[in-house]
C-alpha cells in the first residue's frame, strides 16, 4: 500500500469514483466526498471499512476548513489529497449564461482553492503528503466553445504551479477526453475509460509537475499551446 | 478549530515511524490542563513526548494534540549535601549532570545518550549499563507529581501502587510534571574502564559473570556478522567509580566531548563517513576491524575515561542516525532470563545471518528484575540491535523480528517499548501478562475518556 490515507473530492462518479475504488483496493483508507450520497454509499458497500462517505457541496466554501480537520482526524493522517470535482455544463456556441458560468467558477475555482489551500497548508507544515489536482487539456487554450470551463482549468493549473513553487509536492493532471457522465452528452468516440485514467493518475500522483494521460496529448498540446493566437482563432477548435 | 500552524510531522528516533500531530510546548501544569480541554473540544486524543529519543512509535500519535514537555525544563531545587534534586519533568539527563557534577553527583542511571528528559525516561523507565546493580531510573525517584487527564494532580511516592504503574506505562496513564530524584555521589568525574575481548558467546557471558558482583557498570559489544566458533565475539567493558576526590575532573567543561575526532576530523561530519559504510559489507568490515583492534592493542587494558565519554558514546557522533537515511532503522532489544540468554541470543544472531540481515551493532547488558507495571527487565541479559530499514528489506526484516520475538516469548523473555517497532498485540499481551489487565483497569479509572494515546498504544491495542 503506497498511501495509508487519502481524500478524494468529487468521488461519486467518473474518474473520482475510480480513484476511490483503486485506492481502496490497494488498502488505502479513503474519505470520499461528493453531493450524491447514494453513489458514495455504493463505494462504502464495495469497500466497507476503507471508504468513508462525506456528503458535501464544494460550493459551501466556509465549511471546508473545519471539515478538512475532521476528516484528517478521523482518517488519522493524510498522505494523498485529490481535488477532482469539476463542473462542465453544456454551453451552446455563443451562449452566455451566468448560472452555468458561476457553477463552474464555484466548483472548478473557488471550491478547488478552498480545498487545496487546506491540503497545501498542512503539507507545508508537515513536509509530508501529495496533492493532486485534476485539471484538463481544456485549460491549455481559450477555446470558443467553453470560455469559462477553459479559463477555470487554466486558473487551476496556474494556482497549482504556484503551490509547487511554495514547496508542496503537486501533481497537475491534464486529462484529454475521458468516458464519464461529464462527457456523455458530447457523444465522442475513442475516449479513454475512467478506470484507465484513474490508474494513470495514481501512477503520477507522487510526481511533482504537470502530466498528460497520453504521450500523444503531451506532444499535441506542446504544439497547440504554441500556435499563435490569430492562427488558433482560425482553426476553430 | 485547532490552529493549522501547530501541525507538524513527528517521528520516533529510528525515523521509520512518523505521524502528523498538533504540537504544543507547555511550560506548566495549567497549560497542560488547557490542552486536555482543547483536545476534548476538538474530539481528539493527546500524546506525550519528551526529547523524542524512543526509537519506535511510543512518542508519536497520529492526529493527536502532542504535548512536548521539553520547555518544562526548570530545576526547582538542589541540595548538594544530600544529592536530592527537584525539577520539572522536561529536565534532561544532560541538564542533570551539567548542574550537579561539580558538587560530586551524577545521575544514578543514565542512558546511552544524554538527551532524554526525565518525563520520557520515566515513561519508559530507562536502564543504564548499571541496571544489574542500580536498577532503573524509577527506583531512584523520591517523589513525583503526575497530572491525570481528569485534572487531578497527585504526588506519588514509592508507597503508592500508582507510582509503579505511571513509571513504565509509556505516557498512557498521566503526565509526569515534576520529579524529585536522588542523585548518585561520585568523587571523581572519571571512571576506570577495563576493556577485554571475548572470542565467542561463552567468553562473553563468562566476563559478565566474573564482574557482576564487583563492578559499577558492564556492557559488551557483539559482532553479529561472526559465525561458527567465532559467533558471539566482541568486546567487554567494565567500569568503576574512583574513590579519590577530584574536583577538577567534575567541572562540566572538562567532560565536554571534543569537537574534533582524532584531533582533526570535525565530529559533525562523521555521519557522512558512516553513511558510506552503512551497508552490509561496510559494517561487516567495521565489526571485524573493531574485533581485531580490541583483541590486540585494546585488549586487557584499564584506562581512565570521563563519565560523559564512557556513558554517552553515541553522542560523540552528532546526527549519527542520518547514516541510516532515507529508510531509517529499528532498534530491537529483548531481555532474556540468564539461564536461556546465551542460547536465545546465539539463535537470534544465527537467524539474522540466515536472513542476511545482520544487525550493524549488537550490545549486551546485564539486568535485574523490578516491580514496575510494564517492566522490561529480567534477572538476565539483554541484547540491543540496530537494523537498517529499506523499502526492499522491510517485509523480511519484520518477518525476522517476529521470529526473534517468538523465541523471546518462548523463553519467558521481555521487550522494551522504547525500542519496539515490531511487536503485535498478541505478543504484547503475552509479554505483559497480568500487567495488561491491571493497566486497563487503572486506565479506565484515571483516564476514562481514553484521552492519552500513542501510536504504540494503538498498534499494540493496549487500551
Ligand atoms: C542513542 C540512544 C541511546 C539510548 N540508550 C538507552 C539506554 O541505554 N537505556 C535505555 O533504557 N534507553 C535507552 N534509549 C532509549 C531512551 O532512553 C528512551 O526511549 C527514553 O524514554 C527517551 O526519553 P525522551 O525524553 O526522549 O522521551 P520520548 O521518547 O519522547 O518519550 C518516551 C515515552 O515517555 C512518555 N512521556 C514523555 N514525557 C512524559 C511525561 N512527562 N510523563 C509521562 N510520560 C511521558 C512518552 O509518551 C513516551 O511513551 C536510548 C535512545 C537513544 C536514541
Ligand atoms: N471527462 C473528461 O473528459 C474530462 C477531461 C478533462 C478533465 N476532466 C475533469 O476531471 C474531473 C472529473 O470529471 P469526470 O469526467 O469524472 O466527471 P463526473 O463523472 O461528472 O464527475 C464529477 C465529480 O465532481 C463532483 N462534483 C461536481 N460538482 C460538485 C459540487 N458542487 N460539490 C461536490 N462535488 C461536485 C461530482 O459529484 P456530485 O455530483 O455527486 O457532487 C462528481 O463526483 C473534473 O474536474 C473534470 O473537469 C474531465
Amino acid at each position: 500500500m503506497k498511501y495509508q490515507t487519502a481524500i478524494v473530492v468529487g468521488a461519486s462518479s467518473g474518474m473520482g469514483r475510480e480513484l476511490v475504488r483503486q485506492l481502496a483496493a490497494s488498502g488505502t483508507k479513503v474519505a470520499a466526498i461528493a453531493r450524491r450520497e447514494e453513489r458514495l454509499q455504493e463505494l462504502v458497500n464495495e469497500f466497507p471499512g476503507l471508504v468513508t462517505p462525506i456528503v458535501h457541496d464544494v460550493t459551501d466554501h466556509d465549511a471546508i476548513p473545519e471539515l478538512f480537520q475532521t476528516i484528517t482526524r478521523d482518517l488519522r493522517g493524510l498522505d494523498l489529497f485529490i481535488y477532482n470535482s469539476g463542473a462542465m455544463p453544456i454551453v451552446e456556441v455563443k451562449e452566455f449564461t451566468w448560472e452555468k458560468d458561476k457553477q463552474m467558477l464555484d466548483v472548478n475555482i473557488s471550491g478547488a482553492v478552498a480545498w487545496c489551500n487546506q491540503a497545501a497548508d498542512r503539507f507545508l507544515h508537515t513536509n509530508h503528503g501529495y496533492l493532486v489536482g485534476i485539471g484538463s487539456v481544456a485549460g491549455d487554450r481559450g477555446r470558443h466553445k467553453q470560455p469559462v470551463y477553459n479559463a477555470s482549468k487554466a486558473f487551476f493549473h496556474t494556482y497549482l504551479e504556484a503551490l509547487r513553487n511554495r514547496g508542496v509536492c503537486v501533481s497537475t493532471i491534464k486529462p484529454g477526453p475521458v468516458d464519464t457522465e461529464m462527457t456523455a452528452p458530447l457523444n465522442m468516440k475513442g475516449m479513454m475509460s475512467a478506470e484507465q485514467a484513474a490508474t494513470i493518475i495514481l501512477s503520477k500522483a507522487d510526481k511533482n509537475g504537470e502530466h498528460y494521460l497520453k504521450l500523444a496529448h503531451r506532444i499535441a498540446f506542446y504544439i497547440i499551446k504554441r500556435v499563435p493566437s490569430p492562427i488558433f482563432r482560425k482553426l476553430k477548435i | 478549530m485547532i490552529s493549522t500552524q501547530r501541525i507538524a510531522r513527528v517521528a520516533g528516533y529510528g525515523m521509520t515511524q512518523a505521524a502528523d500531530a498538533y504540537v504544543y510546548r507547555p511550560t506548566c501544569v495549567e497549560e497542560i490542563n488547557k490542552i486536555f480541554d482543547e483536545a476534548r473540544t476538538a474530539g481528539r486524543k493527546v500524546t506525550l513526548r519528551g526529547a523524542g529519543r524512543s526509537y519506535g512509535d511510543g512518542n508519536i500519535g497520529s492526529e493527536t494534540l502532542l504535548i512536548d514537555i521539553t520547555r518544562m525544563n526548570r530545576i526547582l531545587s538542589w541540595d548538594a549535601s544530600t544529592g536530592i534534586i527537584d525539577c520539572q519533568s522536561g529536565v534532561t539527563i544532560e541538564n542533570l549532570w551539567r548542574f550537579c557534577l561539580e558538587d560530586g553527583y551524577w545521575p544514578p542511571v543514565v542512558t546511552g545518550t544524554m538527551y532524554p528528559t526525565l518525563g520520557g525516561a520515566l515513561g519508559m523507565n530507562v536502564h543504564g549499563k548499571n541496571n544489574y546493580c542500580q536498577g532503573t531510573m524509577g527506583e531512584h525517584v523520591i517523589d513525583m507529581d503526575v497530572l491525570f487527564p481528569n485534572g487531578e494532580l497527585k504526588t506519588l511516592t514509592k508507597d503508592d501502587d500508582l507510582f509503579y504503574a505511571v513509571i513504565s506505562s509509556a505516557g498512557l496513564l498521566g503526565v509526569i510534571t515534576r520529579v524529585k530524584l536522588q542523585m548518585h555521589h561520585v568523587a571523581s568525574g572519571n571512571v576506570d574502564v577495563w576493556a577485554e575481548a571475548a572470542q565467542n558467546w561463552d567468553e562473553q557471558f563468562a566476563l559478565f559473570e566474573k564482574y557482576e558482583h564487583n563492578s559499577d557498570y558492564m556492557v559488551s559489544w557483539v559482532d553479529c556478522f561472526a559465525k561458527g566458533a567465532k559467533a558471539g565475539r566482541g568486546q567487554f567493558h567494565g567500569a568503576w567509580y574512583k574513590d579519590r576526590e577530584d574536583l577538577a575532573s567534575r567541572v562540566a567543561e572538562k567532560q565536554d566531548l571534543p569537537a574534533l575526532i582524532l584531533g582533526f576530523f570535525p565530529k559533525s561530519l562523521v555521519w557522512k563517513v558512516l553513511k558510506l559504510v552503512c551497508n552490509r559489507p561496510g559494517m561487516r568490515f567495521l565489526n571485524a576491524a573493531k574485533q581485531f583492534a580490541s583483541s590486540t592493542i585494546g585488549n586487557n587494558k584499564m584506562h581512565d575515561q570521563s563519565l560523559v565519554a564512557f556513558s554517552f558514546l553515541l553522542d560523540y557522533v552528532p546526527d549519527w542516525r542520518k547514516a541510516y537515511e532515507p529508510g531509517g532503522f529499528i532498534q530491537y532489544q529483548t531481555f532474556i532470563p540468564k539461564e536461556h540468554a546465551k542460547a536465545v541470543f546465539a539463535e537470534q544472531v544465527r537467524l539474522q545471518q540466515e536472513y542476511k540481515l545482520e544487525s550493524f551493532l549488537g550490545v549486551l547488558k546485564r539486568h535485574r528484575p523490578d516491580k514496575f507495571l510494564f517492566s522490561h527487565a529480567v534477572d538476565g541479559y539483554s541484547m540491543a540491535l540496530d537494523f537498517k530499514v529499506t523499502a526492499k528489506n522491510r517485509v523480511r526484516l519484520w518477518e525476522l523480528a517476529h521470529k526473534m520475538n517468538d523465541l523471546t516469548l518462548k523463553h519467558s523473555g521481555r521487550f522494551y517499548f522504547a525500542k519496539d517497532s515490531t511487536l503485535r498485540p498478541e505478543d504484547a499481551a503475552e509479554y505483559l501478562g497480568e500487567g495488561l489487565p491491571k493497566f486497563r483497569k487503572l486506565k479506565s479509572k484515571l483516564d476514562p475518556e481514553g484521552l492519552l494515546v500513542s501510536d504504540l498504544g494503538r498498534r499494540l491495542k493496549l487500551s
